[in-house]
């Protein structure tokens, strides 16, 4: 068994020889050594479904064509990547799917950023048979748009029906939201109409989407209209997977960690101050750990489970509703920066709040809806105006014409930009759990933590369990690792409720670096590059625990421990049952 | 000799269009060392005509459960399911369940549509998926209703089973003869009898001009009036057209029309080539060249056979009956 695994085969592509294990298809070999093959319903989280076609290679032997993304290789297998043959049947194919997507690229987020736009170009000048991206009508002009929540928009006309989005909804996330009707060229995927199902915002139908046909729902239009506005004092403040992702956009390795670029260039975009959310992830530590210490002290309302998701809280009060009072009731990192910056910050620059616009720059699409939350309101305002995706900063950076790479870095904007190590790991999953621990630890034994590091809780594992000793106390954690997972632990927790003590649940694989609102592509290895920098980030900082923040300690002494009705509000939030949204019909 | 060896010696091939030696998917089922197995008859008959298998149900229903049985119990499988097309559920269930008797198995209506002729379709159909075929391999034998080795022949294969098991096989074949002929009908002939033959021994073989369709009404094979010499492939369909009679492009349409209806919607050249080709034979000056292009992606990137299919009976329609252009092109 274990030679035939290191075996290797033999395979000639385009006439050079090369070499692949056995079980690789085609298109994974050629992948690995730089040979080019279009792919449009191809994605390495997904399993294949090779329906778009357009991957296809012409195998020696074979009297058809193979697709490179379903065909495994075989020994002495002779593939050839860009035959005649198969330039024409791929350029065909490809003239076919242009016609059942309405092109709306100049007010597409993805434009510039799109598989299928790329493959166009691609094929419009080269080789004997040219594409046409207008040799058919377009057939869906009339195909309506959807919105789920104030989160995603899906607009049909430019489905190509790849199925990605299903797939992912399905089996990737488990909710089984999207569903496909009809068949032939009358199929069409639509919203679920059962009133089982609800859309949780996640948005990882949106990364997965190969064109620009699920997407979020657009704040860019809002965002310019503040920042046009004189009056207003427009405040960007940047999620911690943020950095780490965007210069993806931009031609940079991924993972490559560009904070100082992101608030310069956010500068550029005429923002007028810019805040890290990470501070804002320092409260929330110091919040939820004061929290989970008086639940384990009182036995009440055990497991705690993190709220920091907001696609997580969604489908606990859509799905789990019983379980609500487990909840931390601490809000969101930048729910609660949002919170200081409209009343702390404003007073002490003598802003009347009414005039500040808060942005937040979120690797998620279910922030659109967070913000939206009535509970979230501070003194009748809402704390964040806007959230944009980073996919809309980038987007809007592209249309400005500002290159990432070239920008030249500069700090964030004083006091609300100082963070810990703590802060910075917030966007991988397991980080809000490996801060909480660091925080609580200290807080229940007044002891000084050593080891900071809790590597059992990192990684990419589904679901990761860790046994920590405080004190006395034995502290049982979990930490789920997409919402699929989520549904395991709370069916764990059903058969024994006292499993665990303290579970961090994040809606999407990976944490917030694999977010519903980050660059395309995003695939495991990316995921782990992107949570690889956020630990390289935390292993340089100085202060690594949120408590010890300096402005987090400031802001308490200063402004929150003397207003505490006030603090709670900014602090604390509540929860209820969800309803099915009554009809996803857009009407924009 | 057991039924295995039975098959192999009698050399029998899947009646239901692929031709594919069935001791050897037999054989694989077989082999497989899961516990739980599963054995399909697939009666969807759902090409234009063809009507074969309704033919076997109207005559040999019981053979053909006996074939299936058979199957069962060679294979010890766990359950075996007769998934047939809408009308023939409705008239033969009833009839069937008594052939069935205490015998684990199901009979499942068909919704699925042509596709469901597909294997691969027709098992997701079964998992209660929606019925689009499955990238292969693995391929049923090994691994197919619920993951679980599965043995998928079609009703004329099982009633095959049945004779051969009784030593009566006479290596005949069912052929469906239809359109513009005398004698339409279903017959019973040499399982290796040529076109030519097949009409000339059924009084069928037209006087005038005219072009067949081998295999089915939709995605079989056409042929020229010189071109009868080849064994009837396929699912055993003659269709005879009267040239003088047939208007080509209502013939196209016709064909479109059918699999328009029927493609599942998964693979972009089925999809979206089909509607395109509706589209282009709706136009007055229907561009041939660009319907050339179509059908060629058809023929050498869609997913399934549906699709292949289509391509099938339009490329050789062009070719074997179309007239050319000087320069080569095809032209109505
Ligand atoms: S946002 Fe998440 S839950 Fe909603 S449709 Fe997309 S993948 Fe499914
Ligand atoms: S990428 Fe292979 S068929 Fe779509």
């Amino acid at each position: 068994m274990q030679n035939l695994k290191l075996r290797k085969l033999k395979i000639t592509i385009n006439g050079k020889k090369y070499q692949g294990s056995p079980g690789k298809t085609i298109l994974e070999v050629c992948q690995e050594n730089d040979i080019f093959i279009p792919t449009l319903c191809y994605h390495p989280d997904l399993e294949v479904k090779a329906n778009c076609r357009v991957c296809v290679v012409e195998v020696k032997g074979r009297n058809k064509l193979c697709t490179a993304c379903s065909t495994e290789i075989e020994d002495g297998m002779e593939v050839l990547t860009d035959s005649e043959k198969v330039e024409k049947v791929r350029k065909i194919n490809l003239e076919l799917i242009f016609a059942a997507h309405v092109e709306k690229c100049p007010t597409c987020v993805r434009d510039g950023e799109c598989l299928l736009q790329d493959l166009m170009r691609a094929y419009e000048e080269k080789g004997i048979y040219k594409v046409r991206s207008n040799r058919f009508e377009d057939r869906k002009k009339t195909w309506p748009n959807f919105q789920f929540g104030p989160s995603i928009f899906f607009d049909s006309s430019k489905c190509i029906d790849c199925g990605n989005c299903v797939e992912v909804c399905d089996k990737v996330q488990k909710i089984k939201f999207l569903e496909v009707e009809g068949k032939g060229y009358r199929t069409r995927i639509l919203p679920s109409s059962s009133k089982m199902r609800e859309c949780i915002y996640c948005g990882q139908c949106a990364v997965h989407c190969p064109v620009g046909a699920i997407q979020e729902q657009s704040s860019i239009d809002d965002v310019k209209r503040a920042i046009l506005d004189r009056k207003k004092i427009v405040i960007a403040q940047i999620a911690p997977s943020i950095r780490v992702s965007i210069g993806e956009d931009f031609g940079m390795s991924y993972g490559k960690v560009v904070t100082e670029k992101v608030y310069a260039a956010l500068r550029m975009l005429g923002f007028d101050k810019v805040f890290d959310v990470n501070l804002g992830a320092d409260f929330t530590t110091v919040v939820e750990a004061e929290e989970l210490a008086e639940r384990l002290q009182k036995g009440k309302d055990l497991p705690m489970l993190t709220s920091c998701c907001p696609a997580w809280v969604r489908y606990l009060e859509f799905y789990f509703p019983w379980y609500i009072s487990h909840l931390t009731t601490a809000r969101s990192p930048h729910i609660h920066l949002g919170g200081v910056i409209k009343t702390y910050y404003a007073e002490k620059e003598k802003i009347d709040p009414e005039n500040l616009v808060v942005i937040s720059i979120m690797p998620c699409t279910a922030k659109k809806f967070e913000i939206c939350r009535e509970e979230l309101k501070v003194n009748n305002m809402q704390v964040v105006d806007y959230v944009l995706t980073n996919r809309e900063f980038a987007s809007m950076l592209r249309e400005r014409k500002i290159d990432l790479k070239k920008v030249k870095g500069e700090k964030a904007d004083n006091p609300l930009g100082v963070y810990s190590g703590a802060g910075a790991i917030y966007g991988a999953s397991g980080g809000v759990m490996e801060s909480a621990l660091r925080t609580v630890y200290e807080k229940i034994t007044r002891k000084t933590l050593l080891r900071l590091d809790f590597k059992n809780v990192r990684g990419v594992k589904g679901i990761k369990e860790a046994t920590v000793k405080i004190g006395k106390k034995a502290l049982k954690v979990a930490v789920a690792n997409g919402i699929k997972n989520a549904k395991e632990i709370l069916d764990r927790l059903h058969k024994d409720p006292k499993l665990y003590d303290y579970i961090e649940v994040m809606a999407c694989p990976g944490g917030c670096i694999g977010g519903g609102g980050q660059p395309i592509p995003v695939t495991k290895e990316i995921r782990k590059k992107r949570a690889q920098a956020l630990y390289t980030i935390d292993s340089r900082l100085k202060v690594r625990k949120a408590h010890e923040n300096p402005i987090v300690k400031k802001v308490f002494k200063e402004f929150l421990d003397r207003n505490k009705k006030l603090a709670h509000e900014i602090l604390h939030t509540t929860y209820q049952r969800a309803e099915k949204q009554k009809d996803y019909t857009s009407y924009l | 000799m057991d039924i295995l060896k039975k098959l192999e010696k009698e050399k029998l091939t899947g009646r239901g269009g692929a031709d594919f030696p069935t001791h050897l998917k037999w054989k694989i089922v077989n082999k497989a060392k899961d516990k739980d197995k599963y054995v399909i008859c697939n009666v969807s008959e759902g090409e234009p005509d063809v009507e074969k298998d309704r033919f076997v149900l109207e005559n040999y229903q019981k053979e053909m459960v006996s074939g299936i049985k058979i199957a069962i119990d060679f294979l010890e499988a766990k359950e075996g399911f007769i998934y047939l097309r809408n009308d023939y559920y409705s008239k033969f269930s009833l009839q069937l369940k008594y052939w069935i008797s205490d015998y684990p198995i199901k009979l499942v209506r068909e919704e699925a549509g042509y596709i469901g002729g597909e294997e691969t379709a027709l098992i997701e159909f079964l998992e209660g998926k929606r019925a689009e075929p499955r990238v292969r391999p693995p391929f049923p034998p090994t691994c197919g209703l619920f993951g679980k080795p599965t043995l998928i022949n079609n009703a004329e294969t099982f009633y095959c089973v049945d004779l051969i098991n009784r030593g009566i096989f006479k290596h005949t074949r069912l052929y469906t003869i239809n359109g513009d002929v005398e004698n339409p009908g279903v017959y019973g002939l040499d399982e290796d009898v040529t076109v030519k033959d097949a009409l000339k021994e059924t009084k069928n073989l037209p006087k005038r001009k005219f072009f067949v369709q081998v295999g089915g009404g939709a995605a079989g094979e056409v042929l020229g009036k010189n071109q009868l010499n080849v064994k009837v492939c396929g699912s055993g369909a003659i269709i005879v057209y009267d040239a003088r009679k047939t208007d080509i492009k209502s013939l196209l349409k016709k064909w479109i029309e059918f699999f328009m209806k029927e493609s599942c919607g998964k693979c972009v050249p089925c999809r979206e080539g089909i509607f395109r080709i509706y589209e282009l034979l709706q136009k007055p000056n229907t561009d041939l060249k660009l319907i050339s292009d179509i059908v060629y992606s058809l023929e050498q990137s869609s997913f399934c056979g549906l699709g292949r299919g289509c391509a099938l009976s339009i490329s050789s329609l062009f070719v074997n009956v179309l007239r050319k252009s000087k320069a080569g092109e095809v032209i109505l």
